[in-house]
């Protein structure tokens, strides 16, 4: 009946979450560790290339890297990926980039679409401290950072009518899903967000139990939506607009005129709307998950 | 040594723990869609457990010397039941309404805490040291029916914690769990109810 005995659990489950030290890491040697309240975030170095990572075991994939001779070039696979997202929405004006990691994202944003005001969501003080000193991130007039939990950000950017060409969700890791980001409700608060030709872009993981549930929920909140998988990558993107996609000529036609413009990062963007699979199929009896209803963690272990 | 009345008294202690820990992991599950998964939010969620449960033990110890039965403590698990079970069905438009008033999700999850699970935690924490009362007969042994007690209630908040967050969130909604756990403190009143009944 002590409190000490009572809050063990709880403070079990911020240990767990706080505390995670390991001498060697996934890529190179470590350069910097510093615990923050949600994780410990660790910068990594091989060679010329700066990974961002959330823990320090061998199997924990990086959330975030740079090449530095190259720094414009996307070294993740799923970084490149998510800027398939322009093919549904060449021209975004505005752009909400929820999950900072090492800013790569918004920083591409920024450099491809002069134009565009970009919003950054992250939730943790110490990645974005991170994000500025090894990865250059800078917040300006028009990339601006917002320390908050996505979902609290979403509620009160919806009640201030604030709209989206383009809103990417970067929230979700291998290791660990915030549960609360991923349900019907808030999908739809996610949609009710977006302007009338925008479009949600969400990093998300093929190789789990919880694929199915979450394609429904997907479904749920939007109707049909579009998967993108590449063999070069365990990431699954879902691509999902509250408009209705545009014909695969005007992609085509699209990707075609990107092309040169990706090219300094990586990206191979003519080769992205082959994987557009626009009929996904998942288990359609598998539940959606709900506020009520979001053991995402609980599911994605393999059964 | 077996007494029914001791077994139902043990019950309450058990169950009680077992409610609070339930119902403080499902906190984290209801203001989440609200006001996040930020560690203020479970820093406001354990204050107001903490705070809670305090001001039980004071009032619990404080009744104990009024004529303690085992009815009265029945009472004390219907009437947590009756301020649990609203929360199904008034926590959404009162989170609505705190959203709205404070901006500051720090000020709002824990106004949000205090309202929602303020209520039922203060009834629960009054157990414990009603329940020693109940138990005790003579003070050298005050120290050992005291420490049965803890033992048995912190037991039931371990098992409460786990089979929430390992278990209940998977098979079954917040909601139906909430109602699950009204259901359990009816239960546990008339355990009492029928400790105070039994030969």
């Amino acid at each position: 009946m002590t409190p000490l005995g009572r809050h063990g659990a709880t403070a079990a489950l911020f240990l767990c979450l706080a505390a995670s030290v390991a001498a060697t890491s996934a890529d190179g040697r470590v350069i910097h560790r510093e615990p923050s309240l949600y994780q410990t975030v660790l910068v990594t170095e091989r060679g010329a290339t700066v990974c961002l990572q959330f823990e320090a075991r061998a199997d924990v994939r990086n959330q975030s890297c740079v090449d530095r001779r190259r720094p414009r070039r996307m070294v993740l696979p799923y970084t490149r990926m998510l800027m398939g997202s322009l093919l549904l929405v060449p021209d975004p004006e505005t752009i909400l980039v929820i999950g900072l990691g090492g800013g790569v994202l918004p920083t591409a944003f920024a450099e491809l679409l002069p134009d565009a005001r970009i919003d950054v969501v992250e939730i943790d003080p110490v990645v974005v401290a991170v994000a500025e000193r090894f990865f250059a991130f800078q917040a300006t007039d028009r990339v601006r950072l917002f320390v908050s939990d996505a979902r609290v950000f979403t509620r009160r950017a919806r009640a201030r009518e604030r709209r989206y060409d383009l809103v990417v969700l970067d929230a979700f890791g291998s290791e660990y899903i915030p549960e609360h980001l991923m349900t019907v409700e808030y999908f739809r608060e996610t949609r009710d967000l977006l302007t009338q030709r925008g479009v949600v872009a969400a990093n998300t993981f093929e190789d789990s139990g919880l694929r199915d549930h979450e394609s429904e929920t997907w479904f749920q909140a939007f109707g049909p939506f579009i998967e993108f998988t590449r063999d070069v990558s365990l990431n699954r993107i879902v691509l999902a607009s509250a408009a209705p996609f545009p014909d695969a000529a005007t992609v085509a036609e699209r990707a075609r005129t990107w092309r040169r413009r990706m090219e300094p990062y990586g990206v191979s963007i003519t080769d992205f709307p082959k994987t557009f699979d626009r009929r996904p199929r998942w288990d359609r009896a598998r539940e959606a998950l709900t506020d009520q209803y979001a053991p995402a963690n609980l599911l994605r272990s393999p059964r | 040594m077996f007494h029914a009345r001791t077994i139902a008294v043990h019950a309450a202690a058990f169950g009680g723990g077992f409610v609070i820990m339930s119902l403080e992991l499902l906190g984290g599950r209801v203001l989440a869609p609200w006001f996040g998964g930020s560690i203020h939010v479970w820093g406001s969620i354990i204050t107001v457990f903490m705070v809670s449960l305090a001001a039980g033990y004071l009032i619990g110890g404080r009744l104990s010397l009024r004529r303690p039965s085992l009815d009265k403590l029945a009472g004390a698990f219907l009437c947590a039941a009756l301020v649990l079970y609203p929360l199904v069905h008034l926590a959404e438009p009162a989170m609505r309404w705190i959203f709205d008033a404070i901006e500051d999700p720090r000020y709002g999850s824990l106004a949000a805490s205090l309202v929602l699970f303020a209520p039922p935690t203060v009834l629960l924490g009054m157990i414990s040291p009603y329940a020693v009362r109940l138990l005790v007969r003579n003070a050298p042994e005050s120290g050992r029916v005291a420490g049965t007690l803890y033992f048995v209630s912190t037991l039931g908040s371990a098992a409460g914690t786990l089979g929430t967050s390992f278990y209940f969130v998977l098979w079954l909604r917040v909601d139906t769990i909430l109602t699950a756990l009204v259901a359990a403190l009816v239960v546990l009143a008339a355990v009492a109810f029928a400790g105070a009944r039994a030969p």
